[in-house]
């Protein structure tokens, strides 16, 4: 069998009644949960680190391990969280589930909260989706009504609430101690870590964030167990990834890959080729956060975690996106770095005046108004910013600038060039003084 | 409470709907600060954005300061704080968006009430603005009208479907999103997505 043709999260996606409490079950559904609750937490929790299984928000963090960090114990009540704030450009993967095949989101937490001994547990989705939301919310009745959720669920003593909560725009809620915050009422500015949420979350207590497509593959492995899902992927990435392509592709759309895949099989094959037969210029391969890739370096690479970190970028959210030779790249970087000054938090220094800072070069550069000093000064500026904020946003928003610099450097220093000498010939705006 | 906060109690009318709704979900959290955002959120249906009065509303029902309240409200950009159009058009500007046009909707939008983003039409039918990323990036480009989707837009189609509001004035709030398909526009909001089965 070929890599792309494995199935584990959107076997029954295409289902028009698969959002149905019923059509769930005939399809298999709520058996994995009814095996989970029968098994010690600790059994669980093993098997989810043997499958190996990394977050799917962005970060890859290895899901098992995480949950390793909770105390036991502690006389506190344990929370889990459902991430499906799902706001990084390009990424629209958890949204279909939410939409398609919801029971799968709340089965996968039914799973991970008899993992962790937690009783209740929230789902929280970003504001702007109203439908997945609808969703949701919708499947967490049908579960009431029928003790999936609550007290005694599937007969057994186990209990646990799930809430439906919506964001309301702001994507440092994605970030998991932003989201804690938000979730408490609060703006959802990150917190300084240590402690982390597994220790001090949710109103102080052990709180586990996980990202909406991650909870939902537990299901796969509890059914089918941990040896079946490791024989997908590779030995670094095991299992597969939804992956959300757009951009000049003919095809865009969710699709679940087996991670490994070629690049280029998925540009060629799943996506249906570049737009208008046009030649590829660029490639966002995990979200406007993950640095961007030349045409020409994708060949040797594959859709895994090991791959993308050997070509200096990241496998991150799953949000594909493909330029063709059309594009404008400092357009399409100040487009990238406005959304960045837009969506700091402002808690940080750094990242709250660098990302203006940040845009407002790229802009003039753009406008064709920038000087000799702007490359030096984006660089000096993203130096001030990286490392030195109190979450990975800092981090996030020059990477792109950076590597937009670094692999399209001949456009951005055209602009410069042509700016430098228009403003001798004296027809530049910026130079009627 | 101050006397302040009291005198602005007074003004608070909420129909018993909302009262009824904050109250079944105060009790779903483990603390009802954390019913902040759905509070701000069930208040801004009723009354079209966040007022003093949506504030003070909060504030009371929640046992808050209005200052938090209001820190809230202020933080998250789907809090309006100020008055929007009947119908209050998003377009999409950011890279998937950007790169199959986004600019033209937004052109479009421009031509067609004359507004700048922020502004609303004399009739109070219509606000505009551009906003970031809204997930919708296979689909683009795109534009969310109250809470409702609306992909794979060109200006032409865009144009038609605000005629179509325009004629049918349909209710496009998230309370009003139901089942299968949404409330107002029938097929709205309904999300197009191809996975590998489908496809051109």
């Amino acid at each position: 069998m070929s890599k792309q043709h494995k199935k584990i999260l959107t076997n029954n996606i295409d289902f028009a009644d698969q959002h149905q409490l019923a059509a769930y079950e005939s399809r298999g559904g709520y058996q994995a949960a009814r095996k989970a609750l029968k098994m010690e937490p600790d059994a669980i929790i093993a098997e989810v680190k043997a499958s190996g299984l990394r977050g799917r928000g962005g970060a890859g963090f290895p899901t098992g391990v995480k949950w390793g960090f909770v105390p036991k114990n502690t006389g506190k009540p344990i929370y889990l969280l459902n991430n499906a704030d799902e706001s990084e450009p390009g990424t629209f993967k958890d949204r279909v589930l939410m939409e398609r095949d919801p029971h799968l989101c709340l089965e996968g937490m039914i799973i991970a909260a008899k993992a962790l001994g937690a009783h209740w547990s929230a789902i929280y989705i970003r504001g702007e989706y109203a439908y997945p939301a609808t969703r949701i919310q919708q499947a967490i009745d049908q579960c009431y009504a029928k003790g999936y959720l609550g007290k005694g669920i599937f007969g057994t003593d186990f209990q646990l609430d799930i809430v439906m909560h919506r964001g309301a725009g702001a994507y440092i809620c994605g970030e998991e101690t932003g989201l804690i915050e938000s979730l408490e009422g609060k703006k959802g500015q990150p917190r300084i870590k240590p402690p982390f949420p597994a220790v001090f979350g949710l109103y102080g207590c052990p709180t586990v964030v996980n990202n909406t497509e991650t909870l939902a593959t537990l299901p796969w492995i509890i059914e089918n167990g941990a040896a079946e899902y490791i024989k997908f992927g590779t030995e670094k990435s095991p299992g597969t990834k939804l992956t959300s392509a757009s951009g000049h592709i003919n095809k865009p759309g969710v699709y679940e890959i087996e991670l490994g895949y070629p690049v280029m099989d998925f540009i060629n094959n799943e996506c249906g080729g570049i737009r208008g037969g046009r030649n590829l210029k660029g490639l966002i391969v995990g979200g406007s956060s993950v640095a961007v890739l030349r045409g020409d370096e994708l060949p040797p690479l594959n859709m895994s975690y090991e791959s993308m970190a050997e070509a200096g970028t990241a496998l991150g959210s799953g949000g594909f996106m493909v330029m063709d030779d059309t594009v404008d790249m400092v357009e399409a970087c100040l487009n990238l770095q406005h959304f960045y000054s837009h969506e700091s938090c402002g808690q940080c220094t750094p990242c709250r005046e660098g990302a203006h800072w940040v845009e407002k070069i790229v802009h003039r550069i753009h406008a064709g108004q920038g000087t000799a000093a702007d490359l030096p000064l984006i660089e000096d500026v993203c130096t001030q910013i990286a490392g030195h904020t109190i979450c990975p946003f800092g981090d996030a928003l020059v990477v792109p600038v950076r590597s937009f610099i670094e692999k399209y450097g001949e456009e951005f220093q055209n602009r410069i060039d042509s700016a430098i000498v228009s403003q001798i010939g004296g027809v530049s705006v910026g130079n009627a003084r | 409470m101050s006397g302040s906060t009291e005198k602005m109690e007074l003004n608070i009318n909420l129909t018993a709907a909302a009262e009824k709704r904050l109250q079944e979900l105060v009790k779903r959290y483990p603390s009802a600060k954390s019913a902040v955002m759905p509070a701000l959120s069930l208040a801004q249906e009723e009354l079209g954005w966040v007022t003093d009065q949506a504030v003070a509303w909060v504030s009371n029902r929640l046992n808050l300061p209005r200052s938090h309240v209001r820190e809230v409200a202020t933080f998250y950009t789907m809090y309006y704080k100020k008055p929007v159009g009947k119908y209050h058009i998003q377009i999409c500007r950011t890279l998937s968006c950007y790169l199959c046009g986004a600019q033209e909707l937004s052109k479009y939008l421009r031509q067609r009430f004359r507004l700048t983003p922020g502004e609303i039409s004399s009739d109070g039918m219509w606000s505009w603005e551009e906003v970031e990323c809204l997930g919708s990036c296979g689909t683009a480009p795109m534009a969310e009208i109250n809470d409702c989707y609306f992909e794979k837009l060109t200006s032409d189609a865009l144009g038609q479907l605000l005629d179509r509001i325009e004629r049918e004035q349909p209710d496009l709030r998230y309370s009003t999103i139901v089942g299968a398909l949404g409330g107002g526009l029938k097929g709205h909001p309904k999300s197009e997505v191809w996975t590998r089965d489908e496809g051109l």
